[in-house]
């Protein structure tokens, strides 16, 4: 017994001394510090956002990198808490590494965006830039904004307002049904403000947040939304809280639309299945039927190289823009130097996979990107996960359509 | 009316699949004296391996193999696991089950997959049993109920009029005197060990298509389970029937309440005006914290009835 404990101790600090003793990577790359959660419950978006930079990072790179050096991302797990997220951004300022990226969660976004700015502010010559690529409470974007934040996909307002603008207008009576926690509370609040500017004609029957991933049990809500004879449903829920929703409502033979926000978010296509024929619709930042729509043979080409080799779609096309505007401010910068990058970032015009017009906007550091409401149909030439159901554009929100008013007032760095 | 009979049946569909979950914990417990964390892990296991056997023989043959599957699994976690920690105490097994529930977790992540699996009612099942008022009974939960039922039946006769069931009750109580008396008693525990995680296995087979199959399934169940044990009495079947019935109308009907503790408040004379330290916990709908409500429940007769409804010893 204790030989072998003894053993085993030898054997672990072998290990230790092989993963010490290994060289700290070729150091002619620009790394990226990537922190997102590759553990625990939520562990299934960053392994697969992983996957997909993994794929956007060879094309960013087969394009020239930046300066003539590659890209390498340096992942860090941050179990979706904000805590191992500030651990994660000490990791990364102490390897000297210029720039974190971060995907899920607005908990840990916004213990980002303050970790960043306090290290900046001790540490002027040695900055960081924070990329967000998916913490989306709007308030990071105004009311919390920062120099040193930059974001890469819509803000809940934004998606709101696509959201709206697409309901059909034979759409009177709607029911909000959202998660309790900060996500859904924001896409409640927005959704409510945006329905009654922009479509002061449909009535919300019904306003409610359940339990975040508690329920085990939907068919009592279903009840309810029937009751309230609402005709669409339109809820911010994700994974389960929306599997099991949709499949309660099926079984229960309620015949009402569901207007999400994130039903094309990784496994909602497989869990959800022929459930959501014909009542299911999504606001997407891309869908692998876009460039079809659009006819743009070289966006489907790429598209379709992620296909081969996947079970799941392409659709983080914000991620491949946010990575070739870093690599064109670099460029531009001539550096990797925080501050320097950060001023070529503002302002940045530029077009996405299929040539839609972007911009990071310089007042709060915003990117004002289109959005696509598409619903889930058999009519479409690519099905989503392999389920025989696919994404269809129904409306597009235009760039133009979702630039928004804020209300940031950015402290500026002095030099 | 109408409200109150549909959630009643839904009530009693989620409130009979806890209770096949719940009726292996606690014999387990009643046995070896300790709570099996890793009991909603096997759940989970059930579910995958349902999904994988499903695809090349169909539904009916997995819902007899991935139970058996699953209690194997459970005898070999006893033989080379539980045993040799025994002789260290409660502490050491309560320790081993908790780090099982993290591997377990991570294989089926690592065999699987992160992602849910399109583990779908059987057509044969697929239709509306009925209609009440409007809204579709499915017949896979009336298939559910039959499924529990039957396996409530047979784990009380097997427990009460079979001899295997007099050894088990024996056991129980006074394991020394049936080892004396000539029989093998790690055996029993093997196979009350395995016994349990077959009817997790068996939960999970028919609640894996009825909600999703996905690696967060085990971390959804298992407080819930919990409770119930807890809440019926550590070790007592009647009670864990009752109290999984129970917990299974409460998280149905806390969604349809709307109110919250100012509106009872109210017709008292007693008005929230603008923002207070309570505003918030007195005006939040009870269908807000209708998940809160069986730990709730918990707390409570921990402290006025530690035994549980039904239990025979203290917690």
């Amino acid at each position: 017994m204790t030989s072998s404990i003894r053993r085993l101790c030898f054997a672990f600090v072998a290990l230790s001394m092989l993963v010490a003793g290994r060289p700290a990577g070729a150091e002619d790359t620009i790394k990226i510090g990537y922190v997102d959660p590759f553990s625990g419950p939520f562990a299934s978006g960053g392994d697969e956002f992983l996957k997909v930079f993994g794929y956007i990072l060879q094309k960013v790179n087969a394009d020239g990198g930046a300066l003539g050096k590659k890209f390498e991302l340096v992942p860090f797990d941050d179990k979706l808490q904000p805590a191992e997220a500030l651990i994660a951004l000490k990791n990364i300022t102490d390897q000297n590494i210029p720039f974190v990226m971060q995907c899920t969660g607005s908990n840990v976004g916004a213990a980002l965006v303050d970790g960043v700015s306090k290290h900046n502010a001790r540490n002027p010559d040695n900055r960081v830039l924070y990329l967000n690529c998916g913490a989306l409470a709007t308030e990071l974007t105004n009311e919390q904004c920062d120099f040193w934040q930059f974001r890469f996909t819509g803000n809940v307002e934004m998606r709101a307002v696509a959201r709206i603008k697409a309901l059909p207008m034979d759409v009177k009576k709607v029911y909000l049904l959202n998660q309790d926690y900060l996500f859904g509370q924001s896409i409640q609040h927005d959704t409510r403000k945006w329905l009654a500017k922009l479509r002061p004609d449909i009535e919300v029957v019904g306003d409610e947040l359940m339990p975040f991933g508690k329920v085990q049990d939907f068919s009592s809500y279903v009840a309810k939304i029937k009751a309230s004879g609402a005709q669409s449903v339109v809820t911010g829920n994700y994974n389960r809280d929306l599997n099991l929703l949709i499949k309660a409502a099926v079984d229960d033979g309620l015949n009402v639309r569901f207007d999400t926000y994130l039903a094309h978010l990784i496994g909602g296509p497989t869990a959800i299945g022929s459930a959501g024929e014909h009542r299911l619709t999504s606001i997407t930042e891309f869908h692998p039927n876009v460039p079809v729509e659009l006819k743009k043979p070289d966006a489907e080409a790429y598209s379709n190289g992620w296909r081969a080799n996947h079970d799941t779609d392409f659709s983080e096309v914000p991620f491949l823009t946010m990575l070739q505007m870093l690599a064109r401010a670099i460029d531009t910068a001539g550096s990797t130097d925080a501050l320097k990058v950060a001023l070529a970032l503002e302002d940045m015009k530029a077009t996405d996979l299929v040539g839609s017009p972007v911009q990071m906007r310089k007042v709060d550091h915003q990117l004002l990107m289109p959005y696509y409401a598409a619903s889930f149909t058999k009519d479409v030439k690519y099905d989503a996960e392999k389920t025989g159901f696919g994404w269809k554009t129904d409306f597009i929100a235009s760039t133009d359509d979702l630039t928004l008013p804020t209300v940031c007032k950015m402290k500026r760095p002095a030099s | 009316m109408e409200t109150v009979l549909i959630s009643v049946l839904n009530g009693l569909v989620y409130g009979m699949l806890l209770f096949m979950l719940a009726s292996g914990l606690t014999l387990i417990f009643s046995m070896m004296g300790v709570l099996n964390f890793a009991h909603a892990s096997i759940y989970m296991l059930g579910a995958y391996l349902a999904f994988t056997v499903s695809r090349f023989v169909g539904f009916f043959p997995a819902l007899i193999i991935a139970p058996i599957l699953c209690g194997l699994i459970g005898a070999a976690i006893e033989i080379w696991g539980l045993r040799r920690v025994h002789h260290n105490g409660h502490i050491a097994e309560l320790l081993f089950t908790f780090g099982l529930v993290f591997i377990i977790q991570r294989l089926v992540q690592m065999t699987w997959g992160m992602l849910p699996m399109a583990y779908r009612v059987p057509a044969s099942l697929d239709f509306p049993l009925f209609v009440l008022y409007g809204a579709n009974f499915p017949a896979y939960r009336g298939f559910m109920l039959l499924v529990s039922a039957a396996m409530l039946l047979g784990t009380w006769l097997l427990l009460k009029k079979t001899r295997i069931g007099l050894i088990i009750q024996a056991a129980l109580t006074h394991p020394q005197m049936v080892s004396s008396l000539g029989h093998n008693v790690p055996r029993v525990f093997t196979t009350v060990f395995a016994g349990g995680c077959l009817l997790a296995g068996l939960a999970g087979v028919i609640g894996g298509n009825y909600q999703t199959t996905e690696p967060g399934m085990a971390d959804s169940m298992g407080p819930i389970v919990f409770v119930v044990v807890v809440f019926g009495g550590l070790g007592s079947l009647a009670g864990c029937f009752v109290a999984s019935i129970i917990m299974g109308m409460i998280q149905t009907f806390a969604v349809v309440i709307d109110y919250s503790i100012a509106d009872l408040l109210r017709p008292m004379g007693l008005m929230l005006t603008g923002d207070t330290l309570l505003t918030e916990v007195l005006t939040v709908p009870v269908a807000r914290i209708g998940a809160l409500l069986p730990f709730v429940m918990m707390v409570t007769i921990l402290f006025f009835r530690p035994r549980g409804l039904m239990g025979t010893r203290d917690t």
